[in-house]
């Protein structure tokens, strides 16, 4: 039996670096702790957001439910015990309100993949390997550990996972719990429409001629999807249309060159599928 | 050369293109004209439709040209290819290389238009008298349940 799951969006950070509030930053329409809010709600049974104890009347915050911190600058450490500390007995999906590539198959990966005998499920780090404290699933049982770390003087979550028992995965999309802390790595997750560019996710435009334009029915589409590569997109789109080339005839063009059907896809890259030529 | 290729919807004027490669340096001058026939494979031709990813098209036609160039220490190259609907008897592409001497512009000129039939992203849409049409290279050999075979990747030069 796994324990109830509650979620928890921690937007208690000073946002030194970032020198804006993170928590109101746009992100697909909205602000980052409102999209963080949506992704998680749907997913848990009650959803609240982890605030400093001054930040309780902070118009944004105050839209959701609120959790504060009862210890004053312990970092993130500090929402999660005042959660465990009000709510024993739940498990908690913790989210850092900074992740603009977050997205809900991150998420739900996460949520599949979760072993509640164990003390948190979270994914390995891309960057250093270490756990990733801040997008994780912490089970009650956590909630004494975390106490005891704490009372021993420290407060890095991600530390405390490292000699944990933890559930350690390999998310679907590495990039999708890359955090903005700076105004830099923030324009970085940004596409140059001002929507977020989804960790899993990439807005991709696609032309088509000759015998694929007919079969596809139109001249070029845009879409979003989760394909990493052409091979991916091809087999996707091969769905929906009639397609009866097979891969092995077809070549592909990334921004306008020649590429290969296992190059990676980027946010807004153009790709079109080339049947076989017959010039001259 | 000024343009060594180009992709045109109205017809091709090969006087010009000729008139462009003169040379006083150059003692040889091959061309290369495709014409578009009245029958492939056993099926009457009434006439074709070319379409072109033109940006990549020009940009590989350049590189083909630029290739011949290097290899072949010709003096000037040009093509131009023709998309859209045409009739039978016209000209659908035009290859013209001069050089010093006759060998290597025949050379040249075969290895132009041999890379431009292989690698530009210019497709053909045969239309039968039958009221039938259908893609070259895309309908019958490249369909579920064709028999595998070879594409040829470059040409004999």
């Amino acid at each position: 039996m796994s324990a109830p799951l509650y979620g928890l969006v921690l937007a208690g950070g000073r946002s030194t670096r970032m020198g804006r509030d993170k928590a109101a930053l746009p992100v697909a329409g909205r602000t980052q702790l409102e999209h963080t809010m949506a992704l998680l709600a749907p997913r848990v049974a009650r959803c609240f957001v982890s605030v400093r104890r001054d930040q309780d009347a902070d118009p944004l915050r105050a839209g959701f439910e609120q959790i504060a911190d009862s210890r004053d600058n312990l970092g993130p450490v500090a929402g999660i015990l005042a959660a465990q500390e009000r709510f024993p007995g739940h498990a908690w999906l913790v989210v850092a309100c900074d992740l603009p590539r977050l997205d809900a198959p991150t998420l739900d990966f996460l949520l599949r993949a979760r072993a509640p005998a164990r003390l948190a499920t979270a994914f390995r780090s891309s960057h250093d390997g270490l756990p990733e404290p801040l997008c994780a699933l912490y089970e009650p049982a956590s909630a004494a550990a975390i106490a005891a770390y704490v009372a021993r003087g420290h407060s890095c979550p991600r530390k405390f996972l490292s000699g944990a028992d933890v559930e350690l995965l390999d998310g679907p999309e590495p990039r999708a719990l890359d955090n903005a802390n700076t105004p830099e790595e923030y324009a970085a997750a940004m596409s140059s429409d001002g929507q977020a560019l989804p960790g899993a996710s990439r807005r991709i435009s696609v032309q088509y001629y000759a015998v694929l334009r007919e079969q596809a029915g139109c001249r070029e589409e845009a879409l979003t999807t989760v394909a990493r590569t052409p091979l991916e997109l091809y087999a996707e789109l091969g769905k929906r249309h009639p397609f009866s080339l097979d891969t092995a005839v077809v070549r592909v063009a990334i921004n306008g060159e020649f590429s290969d059907w296992a190059a990676p896809l980027g946010n807004g890259d153009a790709v079109v599928f080339i049947p076989p030529v017959a010039g001259g | 050369m000024s343009v060594p290729f180009q992709l045109l919807r109205d017809p091709i004027d090969p006087g010009a293109l000729r008139a462009a490669l003169a040379d006083p340096a150059c003692g040889g001058f091959a061309t290369f004209e495709g014409w578009v026939r009245d029958h492939n494979e056993g099926r009457r031709v009434r006439h074709l439709e070319y379409e072109a990813y033109d940006e990549l098209a020009v940009r590989e036609a350049q590189r083909i040209i630029a290739e011949a160039a290097a290899r072949f220490g010709i003096a000037h190259a040009a093509c131009a290819h023709r998309l859209g609907e045409l009739a039978v008897g016209e000209l659908a592409v035009w290859v013209g290389v001069s050089a010093a001497h006759r060998h290597e512009a025949f050379l040249a000129c075969r290895y132009i238009i041999d890379e431009i039939k292989h690698r530009l992203p210019i497709w053909k849409k045969e239309h039968y008298v039958d009221g039938d049409s259908g893609w070259v290279n895309c309908e019958r050999c490249a369909a579920p349940g064709a028999q595998p075979h070879a594409h040829p990747t470059t040409a004999p030069v």
